[in-house]
């Protein structure tokens, strides 16, 4: 695209970009290290991860600044606006992912000292390896400005949605079979639900995306495989 | 940060509505002007909706006040000019040699960017158009067509003291404001717009654009802009011209927030002049 006469608005539009990178980058370390705790029964990674949040924070404060001083000096239209609006959104977005790789650390640390099912643990990192891709996936969508790459995000995400609904599944069992499953596997139901809902959030982002190149919204119904919300398992001994 | 969407919608839906259903005013087919040898507007068609706010937008020099003065046959003033193709109005074609282009100043007004009220007092600027086109057969009459068209055009009361002071003696803003009350004495149904807050400071202009709002509703205007955001906040619907072309025309808020043409979307964010 042509470069605007006043060249300052440009270096306005490009700093927007670069810090939502920088947010975009911290937040999937922060993922990745999460989940690498868990596995690694790491309570210290998981407390620099927790740590990191602050920063994520302050970076989407500095991009709603940006964006707002952007807008009133100046009164952008057509590209320019809705690139600025979607950088406030997406920062949202990233800030929430952020909050939710701290709250899995958080959960990490709680079950840190716990025997840890080992498949159970597997199917929670495999759930957080397709997140992890459709994170990365989206953010050089975003960057890249490519509609094709961010609609391929929203479709998948069904698929984390179904490896959820799974492992919820399989801790109800858990917890059924032994009482004393009970705090592991709850700690590891919210960290689940965590990560799915970074899922969720990637697919928002990939919405966002879709929005700033073409201008429309994506009117499509999102495919979603959440059964969570009515999944039970039968107890021995009844229907 | 959407919390407000459902009322957005509603207020979109209406919108969307209204436009659709607005009837055409003006319709334009195939229109080119030439200021001697040269081609000053190229097959300009477009169709103006009535009781809206049509915005002109594009660089200096693209045409758009050109084609603005078409619309009232202000070109017809200026000798070397030529104007080609078909202007309806109410689907009368008003370069018919049948028409006369006073009476038609009268059904489509103008105001220009530098105020220009008459060197006579206030009244008189307004009165002046009703008595020469013989609307008005008493004193009383043209006192209550005075007052109006100053109420409507937001002067009223400023001025309703001073009625025999000269019209020069106002601020700019009041100065376009007598402007437009002068243009609505003889009862248009169209009001042209030629950069008419572009003299002003940003308090007249604010109120300037406050009046449009409030005279769509009895009158379609076509106002030529500098500014993008002028245009937005005024108009319904806005055509960009480049290079003596109109290059796209649709609702303004589409127009604003997602052109259709590269040229349209560097124009408005400042990409080029």
């Amino acid at each position: 695209m042509t470069d605007h006469i006043v060249s300052s608005f440009d270096v306005e539009l490009d700093t927007l970009r670069s810090k939502i990178a920088e947010m975009g980058g911290i937040a999937e370390k922060m993922l990745g290290d999460a989940i690498m705790a868990l596995v690694r029964r790491d309570a210290a990674l998981a407390q620099a991860v927790i740590a990191v949040d602050e920063r994520l924070d302050a970076l989407q404060h500095d991009v709603e600044e940006r964006a707002v001083l952007t807008i009133a000096k100046r009164q952008p239209m057509a590209v320019d606006l809705r690139e600025i609006i979607s950088a406030i959104r997406i920062a949202g977005d990233i800030e929430r992912i952020g909050d939710l790789a701290k709250n899995t650390a958080k959960r990490v640390v709680a079950i840190s000292n716990e025997l840890q099912p080992q498949k159970i643990v597997g199917g929670v990192q495999h759930m957080s390896d397709l997140v992890q891709a459709q994170l990365k996936d989206v953010l050089d969508a975003y960057a890249q400005k490519d509609t094709a790459r961010a609609l391929d995000v929203w479709q998948r995400d069904d698929r984390i949605d179904a490896l959820y609904t799974s492992i919820f599944r399989e801790l109800l069992t858990y917890m059924m079979e032994d009482p004393r499953n009970i705090s592991f596997c709850t700690h590891l139901l919210f960290l689940a639900k965590n990560i799915e809902r970074i899922g969720d959030h990637t697919t928002n982002i990939a919405e966002t995306i879709h929005y700033l190149v073409t201008g429309k919204p994506v009117v499509a119904e999102r495919p979603k495989s959440d059964e969570s919300s009515f999944t039970t398992v039968p107890v021995s001994g009844q229907q | 940060m959407m919390t407000t969407m459902p009322n957005i919608e509603l207020a979109r839906a209406a919108t969307a509505g209204a436009a659709e259903k607005a009837a055409t005013k003006i319709v334009a087919r195939d229109v080119n002007v030439y200021y001697g040898d040269k081609h000053a507007l190229h097959d300009v068609s477009i169709d103006i909706p009535e009781k809206a706010v049509t915005a002109f937008i594009g660089p200096s020099g693209c045409g758009k006040s050109t084609f603005l003065r078409c619309i009232n046959r202000m070109n017809d003033t200026i000798p070397i000019c030529r104007v080609s193709g078909r202007i309806e109005i109410d689907g009368r074609d008003i370069y018919d040699r049948s028409l006369d282009p006073v009476q038609l100043r009268a059904r489509v007004g103008m105001v220009f960017q530098k105020p220009n009220p008459f060197p006579k007092s206030i009244y008189e600027n307004v009165a002046y158009g009703p008595r020469i086109h013989g609307l008005t057969s008493s004193k009383a009459e043209l006192d209550e067509i005075v007052i109006m068209s100053l109420k409507r055009a937001g002067l009223y009361e400023e001025v309703k003291d001073r009625l025999g002071a000269p019209g020069t003696g106002l601020s700019g803003g009041q100065q376009q404001r007598l402007c437009i009350a002068r243009a609505i004495a003889v009862n248009p149904e169209v009001i042209l717009m030629d950069e008419p807050c572009s003299a002003l400071d940003p308090i007249a202009t604010a109120k300037i654009e406050g009046l449009i709002d409030e005279l769509r509703e009895n009158y379609t205007i076509v106002i030529v802009t500098h500014s993008m955001q002028q245009a937005a906040r005024v108009s319904q619907r806005t055509a960009f011209f480049h290079l003596g072309r109109l290059v796209e025309e649709g609702p303004t808020e589409q127009i604003f927030t997602a052109p259709q043409d590269k040229r349209t979307q560097d124009y408005i964010t400042g990409r080029f002049g």
